[in-house]
Order: C-alpha cells, then sequence, then structure tokens
C-alpha cells in the first residue's frame, strides 16, 4: 500500500509450514476476486486526467467490463481513489480528508503525472506528489494517460488486490503518516526530492 | 417568436464590418478615439497615450483612475460597458513600477481600450476599486491582491480567492517572490494541511470563538445578534 | 418531543463578556449536569427562521471540478451563495513567466483542458501580435478547423455532464462517442488526444497528414446525425423544460455589466461574439451564424449552445473546402524551426535550430492582448515582453471565472437542485478558472 513512512518493508510471504488450509486458500481467492472485479472507484478529478478518466469510462474503452461503472463520489462507499489531475495545496486536505473517510479496503491510484509526482508544475502551489499525503498503490504516468493506460494500471491494481492474503494482518490496517509531520514520506526525502536536478535544470531553458 | 426557437443574428453594431487586422505596426498605430477625448476631458488625469500593435493605452494618474473609468463608462459617446480584465503588471527591473491594466470594451461601439495606472513601489500599492461601476471587478480584483498584494479601496471583500486565507508565504506573481515559493516543500505541505478548511463548514463551528475573528463582518453582526442554526 | 425539550437543545447561552457567542455545549442525557440553558432577552428560538449552511464541495460529482459552494438555506431555498475557488490553482501565471513562448504552448493545453487546441491557437495568434508576424493562409484555415472542432469538443463535454446533472445519462455516452472520434482525428494530426500543444509562434506544429481531410469530412457528415438524435430527446422534452426554463435569469445588462461573455451573455439577448466583433483568422470571411437567446435562462444558455455545435459544423465544412495549398509555417528562421531535413543537412539551419530550441525567440519590446471566442466566452491572453525569450508578464484572462463570479446573482431565490442545474448552465473548467 505504498510508502511506510517508518521504512520497514511490508511484505507477504508464504512460509512453507504455514497453516493455511484449503478452506482459507480458497476463502482468499473468493474475496479477492469478488474485490479485484467490483472495484467501486472514487473519482477525485481535478484537472485533464479527470476528462481522460471520463473517457475511459464512456463507451469507447467502458471501465464497466471490470466492474468499475459504479463511480462512487461519497468516499465511504468506495474502494478505490482515483486521483486524476493536479493536486494544489490548497486541495491538500480534502484529498487528505476524503482518504480517512474511506472505509478499508481501500487503495489508491495516483493517474497522471501531476497526482504522481507534481507533473509539470513544479512551483509554490502544487503538491509534487499525492504519495506525501496519502499512500498510493499504483501510479499510472501520462499526461495525461491514455485510457488504455489506465486500465492497465487498473489491472496492475487488480493483480495487487488478487495476491493479498487474510493471513497477513496488518495489511487491512489504515496506514498512518509520521506522527509529528503528518506526511507520508520523510520531510528531508521530501526536500531532497523536490529540489530540481541534472538535466531537468536545462529541459526548462530557465535554469529554474 | 417561438419559445423553442432561438433569435439568429449575426453582428449588431453600427458602422463598417469589422475585418482580421492584418499588418499591425508596431508602434505609431491609429489611436482609439476615446484616447482623445479622454485627453481632452481629464488633461491632467491622462499622462501619455501609446499605441502598441494596434492597441490604444493611455496611461493615467492612480489618482484619477476612478474618475476616468466612470466617465468612460456613463459618457453616451463612449459607453465602455463591458471590464474584459483588471490586472498588473510588474517588471523585472527594480526601478519601473507596477502597472495596474483595465481592459475595457465597448459593446455598442465596438471599440477596445487599455487603461494603466503606475504605482511605485516604495509606497503602499493601492487603488481605488471599480466594483462599484463594473460587477465583474469583484473576483478579478480580489485576485489581483491575492496575486500581487494590491489594495483596492473601497472594495467591499477583499480577501484571498486563489491561495488559502491564511496563507503565509506572500503574493505569488511578485517577482521578489521564487518560482517555488519561500518555503521548503514539506513545510508547504504541513501549512497547507494545516489549512482547517472545516473551521467554516457550519454556522454552529463558527461560534467557537478563536474563529470569530476571521469571519466576514456581517456575519459576526448575525452572530452577535442571536441568530443561531438548527443543528 | 414536547416544546420545552426542543427550546432546551436548540437555544445558546447567549454571549459572553467580549460579546462572543458562546460555544454551544452538548445537553447531556442524565439532566443532572445539563447547563441551564435561557434564550437571550428578546429573540425568540425559532424553527422556521433558521436557515441552514449547506457546504457543495469542493470534491463533488456535479460541481465540475474543484468547487466550493456554501449555499445558505431557508428550507430548500437558496438565500445565499457564496462560491470558493482555487482549489485548482497551479501557478500558470507565475510559471509563465519562466518559460519561452513556444514552452507556454503546453500551458496552454492544460488550464482550460476541454478547449485545449483552442487555447493553443488563442496563445499562438497573441504571441504573434506581439512578434509582429503573419502567418500562411494554410496555417489560418488550419486553425479555423482546430478552433471549431474544439468548439465542439467542449460543447459536447458540457451537454454530456450538463445531461448528467439534470438525469439524463444517455446523451453524456451519445456525447463522448463523437468525443472519441475527433481524439482519433486529433492524435492523427497532432499525436495526443487531450493536451495538443498543436501550434507554435510562426505556424502550427505538424501540418496535417494526407487523409486527415478525409477523415474529416466524415465526421462534418455524420455528426449532425448525433445532434438530431440528442435534440429529439431533449429540446422539447417536458422534463427538461420544467428543469431548465426560468432558471438563473440574466437581464441583458446585467449580464454586461457583469462581464459575462460566450453563451453566456448571447443567453441574455446581447448579440456579441469575438468571432464578429473583433474577428481574428479571418473570421469574417467565413459564413455563419450567432444564437442570441431572448430570456438569459438555462434553457436559452442549453440552446444557444445546441445552435453552436451546428454552426461549428458549418464553418468546418467552409474551411474544409476552402484550405490552401502551401507551406503551413513561415519562413522566419529567428522564430521558427526550420524543416528537419534542412536541419540535418545545413549548417545555417542548423544553428537556426540551435538558437530557437536554446534560447528561444525574442519578441521586440512590447505587449499585446488578442481575444478569441472560446466555448466558454471572451479568451484573452495578455503577454508583456521587455525582448527577452521570456514573457515579463502572461495573463490568461479566464471567460469561466468572470461567469462563475455571477452565481451568487444567478441562484438567490432558486432551490438547491436548481443550484446544480445553473452551475452547470455557465460551463465551468476549474482549470482555467484557478490557473
Amino acid at each position: 500500500m505504498g510508502l511506510t513512512a517508518s521504512g520497514e518493508h511490508r511484505t507477504v510471504s508464504y512460509a512453507p509450514e504455514s497453516q493455511e488450509g484449503w478452506v482459507a486458500t480458497r476463502l482468499d481467492f473468493l474475496v479477492n476476486w469478488g474485490r479485484a472485479n467490483s472495484l467501486w472507484p472514487m473519482p477525485f478529478g481535478t484537472a485533464c486526467c479527470a476528462i481522460e478518466f471520463m473517457a475511459t469510462a464512456a463507451s469507447d474503452f467502458d471501465l464497466a467490463r471490470f466492474g468499475m461503472e459504479r463511480m462512487s463520489y461519497s468516499p465511504r462507499q468506495a474502494d478505490v481513489l482515483i486521483c486524476a489531475g493536479r493536486v494544489p495545496f490548497k486541495l491538500a486536505p480534502i484529498i487528505r480528508r476524503i482518504w480517512q473517510q474511506m472505509p478499508q479496503p481501500k487503495w489508491c491510484i495516483s493517474m497522471g503525472a501531476c497526482a504522481s509526482s507534481g507533473g509539470m508544475f513544479d512551483n509554490y502551489a502544487v503538491v509534487q506528489g499525492i504519495d506525501t499525503i496519502i499512500p498510493v498503490d499504483v501510479y499510472v504516468p501520462g499526461c495525461p494517460p491514455r485510457p488504455e493506460g489506465l486500465i492497465y494500471g487498473i489491472r496492475m491494481l487488480q493483480e495487487k488486490v488478487k495476491n493479498e492474503r487474510a493471513s497477513d494482518k496488518g495489511i487491512r490496517d489504515e496506514m498512518e503518516p509520521d506522527p509529528s509531520s503528518q506526511l507520508y514520506i520523510p520531510p528531508p526525502v521530501i526536500d531532497e526530492l523536490g529540489e530540481p536536478f541534472g538535466n531537468s535544470v536545462n529541459q526548462t531553458r530557465s535554469g529554474l | 417568436m417561438s419559445r423553442f426557437e432561438v433569435v439568429r443574428t449575426g453582428a449588431s453594431a453600427p458602422g463598417a464590418q469589422p475585418a482580421t487586422q492584418r499588418n499591425v505596426q508596431h508602434r505609431g498605430g491609429e489611436a482609439n478615439t476615446s484616447a482623445k477625448a479622454l485627453q481632452d476631458k481629464f488633461p491632467a488625469g491622462v499622462k501619455r497615450v501609446e499605441v502598441i500593435w494596434g492597441e490604444t493605452i493611455v496611461y493615467v494618474d492612480p489618482a484619477a483612475a476612478h474618475e476616468i473609468i466612470r466617465w468612460l463608462h456613463d459618457d453616451q459617446s463612449q459607453q465602455y460597458d463591458f471590464l474584459s480584465d483588471v490586472t498588473a503588471v510588474e517588471y523585472r527591473d527594480a526601478e519601473v513600477p507596477i502597472e495596474i491594466v483595465w481592459h475595457l470594451r465597448s459593446l455598442p461601439y465596438r471599440r477596445f481600450l487599455r487603461i494603466k495606472a503606475q504605482l511605485p513601489k516604495g509606497a503602499a500599492l493601492e487603488i481605488d476599486s471599480v466594483m462599484d461601476i463594473y460587477k465583474s471587478a469583484d473576483w478579478l480584483e480580489r485576485e489581483c491582491y491575492d496575486m500581487f498584494g494590491i489594495r483596492f479601496r473601497g472594495h467591499p471583500d477583499l480577501r484571498r480567492i486563489l491561495m488559502w486565507e491564511s496563507y503565509k508565504e506572500g503574493f505569488p506573481l511578485r517577482k521578489d517572490f521564487p518560482l517555488r515559493g519561500r518555503f521548503s516543500r514539506s513545510e508547504q505541505l504541513r501549512q497547507a494541511l494545516a489549512q482547517n478548511p472545516e473551521n467554516r463548514y457550519s454556522m454552529e463551528e463558527l461560534t467557537i470563538a478563536d474563529a470569530f475573528v476571521d469571519l466576514p463582518q456581517d456575519m459576526r453582526d448575525r452572530l452577535s445578534k442571536g441568530e443561531r442554526t438548527g443543528e | 418531543m414536547s416544546k420545552r425539550t426542543v427550546e432546551v437543545e436548540l437555544s445558546t447561552s447567549g454571549l459572553d463578556a467580549q460579546g462572543r457567542p458562546q460555544r454551544v455545549p452538548l445537553v447531556t442525557n442524565d439532566g443532572g449536569t445539563a447547563v441551564a440553558l435561557e434564550p437571550p432577552p428578546g429573540v425568540e428560538p425559532d424553527l422556521e427562521g433558521e436557515h441552514m449552511l449547506i457546504n457543495i464541495g469542493p470534491q463533488h460529482p456535479a460541481t465540475h471540478g474543484v468547487l466550493r459552494l456554501v449555499l445558505e438555506l431557508d428550507g430548500e431555498t437558496v438565500v445565499r451563495c457564496i462560491p470558493h475557488i482555487g482549489y485548482l490553482h497551479c501557478g500558470f501565471e507565475k510559471i509563465g513567466e519562466y518559460r519561452q513562448y513556444n514552452q507556454i504552448i503546453c500551458w496552454t493545453d492544460r488550464e482550460d483542458y476541454l478547449n485545449s487546441i483552442g487555447n493553443n491557437v488563442a496563445f499562438a495568434l497573441g504571441a504573434e501580435r506581439l512578434f509582429g508576424i503573419e502567418v500562411t493562409e494554410r496555417c489560418k484555415v488550419l486553425r479555423v478547423i482546430a478552433c471549431e472542432l474544439s468548439r465542439i469538443m467542449s460543447h459536447l463535454v458540457w451537454l454530456g455532464t450538463f445531461c448528467i446533472d439534470i438525469g439524463a445519462f444517455t446523451p453524456f455516452l451519445w456525447a463522448f462517442q463523437r468525443r472519441e472520434e475527433i481524439y482519433r482525428l486529433i492524435e492523427k494530426w497532432v499525436g495526443a488526444r487531450l493536451t495538443t500543444s498543436a501550434t507554435r509562434v510562426g505556424g502550427m506544429a505538424a501540418d496535417i497528414p494526407s487523409g486527415w481531410m478525409d477523415g474529416l469530412r466524415q465526421f462534418i457528415r455524420t455528426f449532425p446525425h448525433t445532434l438530431d438524435e440528442i435534440d429529439r430527446v431533449l429540446t422539447r422534452n417536458a422534463i427538461w423544460v420544467g428543469r431548465t426554463v426560468g432558471l438563473g435569469v440574466m437581464t441583458p445588462d446585467e449580464a454586461i455589466n457583469w462581464g459575462l461573455s460566450g453563451p453566456m451573455l448571447r443567453a441574455s439577448g446581447v448579440d456579441y461574439d469575438v468571432r464578429k466583433d473583433f474577428p481574428y483568422l479571418d473570421y469574417e470571411t467565413y459564413d455563419f451564424e450567432v444564437p442570441v437567446g431572448t430570456n438569459g435562462d438555462v434553457y436559452d444558455r442549453y440552446l444557444v449552445r445546441f445552435e453552436e455545435l451546428r454552426q461549428s459544423v458549418h464553418i468546418l465544412q467552409q474551411a474544409a473546402d476552402r484550405l490552401p495549398d502551401g507551406p503551413v509555417n513561415i519562413d522566419d528562421p529567428r522564430v521558427i524551426l526550420p524543416p528537419k531535413s534542412k536541419a540535418t543537412s545545413e549548417m545555417e539551419s542548423m544553428i537556426h535550430h540551435f538558437k530557437v530550441v536554446m534560447e528561444g525567440p525574442r519578441p521586440p519590446i512590447g505587449e499585446s492582448y488578442v481575444a478569441v471566442e472560446s466555448p466558454k466566452g471572451e479568451k484573452g491572453y495578455y503577454m508583456v515582453s521587455d525582448g527577452t525569450a521570456k514573457p515579463v508578464r502572461w495573463r490568461i484572462r479566464p471567460p469561466s471565472f468572470v461567469n462563475l463570479a455571477a452565481i451568487p446573482k444567478m441562484v438567490e431565490g432558486h432551490l438547491l437542485s436548481d443550484v446544480i442545474a445553473i452551475n452547470a448552465s455557465i460551463d465551468i473548467v476549474m482549470g482555467e478558472i484557478d490557473r
């Protein structure tokens, strides 16, 4: 479920001597199959990616074949938060609040370059990647990603859901941010990543 | 005319049919007739007139700007009834004053005019609001304040519009404001998350004492008079 | 519940010593520790007189983006509406001061993302005015085609989402299906569906590929059928008419004073279209009509935009017929990139390529404001140059920003469900409003 705040790795492991029997594995399969094939998205659409999301949901690309046509604009009834578009700082507490209002099990897809990393908006106003404020499962690059790209990201999320196991106790715990900074990535790392470096400085030809 | 039909007309303003401008001169083109009328009517208020790329720019004294715009709106021979834009320009050279720009259109006469007032940077950046003339100036002036810190005298509700109201970094479009803001990224995130927009979600929560001073005056008056809300 | 209980629960304990309202204490159930509550003298605790404050957004399906409307309701009637914007403010104008003119074109896609290619054209027109450049005839006609395709795309999104807000879901799917056809055309031309960056200062990024005009003509031939279909479903539909007639009325004088433009202004009866009144790209040579409404309500805005769709098809037909041959870019090496074949074989062209890419074209000192008729209204880019490759100031005149400012005026006295319809009829794009 995205980056961990404290640096521990949360892995799903199979011990050969695990107590899972046939019933448990069948139950896992059933539950994961149900979850993955009926992910109700909460479209947190802000900008251009939202239009491509709408195009993906419309008839030519059709999210209904993945069980995702039921858009849940209330976070209480949603499974996956699709953050489609750039998130400015003014919107940051809103998306944090929406994420907190979603009940488990929940996942997050960060759609587009702006949601994943701030995109082309490296300035005073835009959050440089929503993974600083909410935990992200799948990043879909593109500006905006083609509908096929978004569907590929959704398929990746479905694979991730299908690989979950009920025996992994902590996987559905609410992932909390670091209590001192309220951020999901340590602040020094955020500041270091936020500085322009290398060739990106020349790309803009302004040195900034 | 049936309710379901739409009246179709073309351009209805009088005069010759307008055409796409071609081969526009850089400087020295023909000025808008309003410029001459302004120079005659306000010889002290109008500082100079320039025509750049076919557009007439009238530089006015900041103290006279409101009066001049009022005259342009009210006078029958001018009728600049449409305020297209209010904005500001700060130049890279620190000596050059900040300019406030008004874009006015006269729909009956099909004219376009740009009015500019220069505010030197050393003094307070203040100018009269034109909201009493054009209602469209409301949000446009709020944005100007938010981005440049220019106060519009007489604007009833001059608060930030694009940034959040407790934004501490300053006025973003000023040239001394860095592109990425003054604070570090993690500090900007911390301040953004601390906005607490829900302080203003309900009247009940508005009665909490520490948010009271941030409320607009009319809301404070109504609360002081004992107005309450159900849940 | 007896009246006595209601009084206890609703009244406050009045004002404290500083004249501020006191915190409303919770009434406990055991009765013993409840604070004795007295209403302030002279004010009756009255259920009917209380207004409810409702918050719509910023995350909401029907606000068309991240718009926050705080409504003060008396029952279900709106007494006051306070819109809050800025939730999509991304610093476009600031960043424009740090980018060259051709680089800014990529930003113009993203602010009004429904009218991307139209914004590209608008910016290129403004920049070319600043540079003092006249583009070729072929480029002008291609830009007209681009603008009108963009207008159709924007109006189709508006139509689809407007229908969803009122409750009709099917026209949304029909509209998006037609949009996919335009996306395919644009993608063949420019390479991208939505964020096109199609123009350059002095021309276009690319000329249309061979066979593209056939695709366009195919679209022109088949699109009116969809319009007729949607027209049959909506225009004389009793539910549609009942939900849209008489809402959000703006008289012509109010509309002009509030700075409305585009279909909002024309629905109120004011005949102002930038293509007719301050033409660009030789629009005066095209034969088209500008629909103007009468009542200024939501229904008239729908009719005006619908008719604009038909007129756009008409303009596309004329543009497709008159597209001249010739170069699409001007032949000025200081401004526009030389053709690739020359840049890789001739030294001089390679130097020009290098200078245009690395330093960027530099306009003379001056400023320009060119307004175009975007689907939302009068869109303009005001650029100020100090002779360097990056503008001193890049101002976007956002039509939706000024149009939305009138929403408190338009929703007063209407019901809550009408607020959604009125908001949808303005056709806002938050990317443009907040920039």
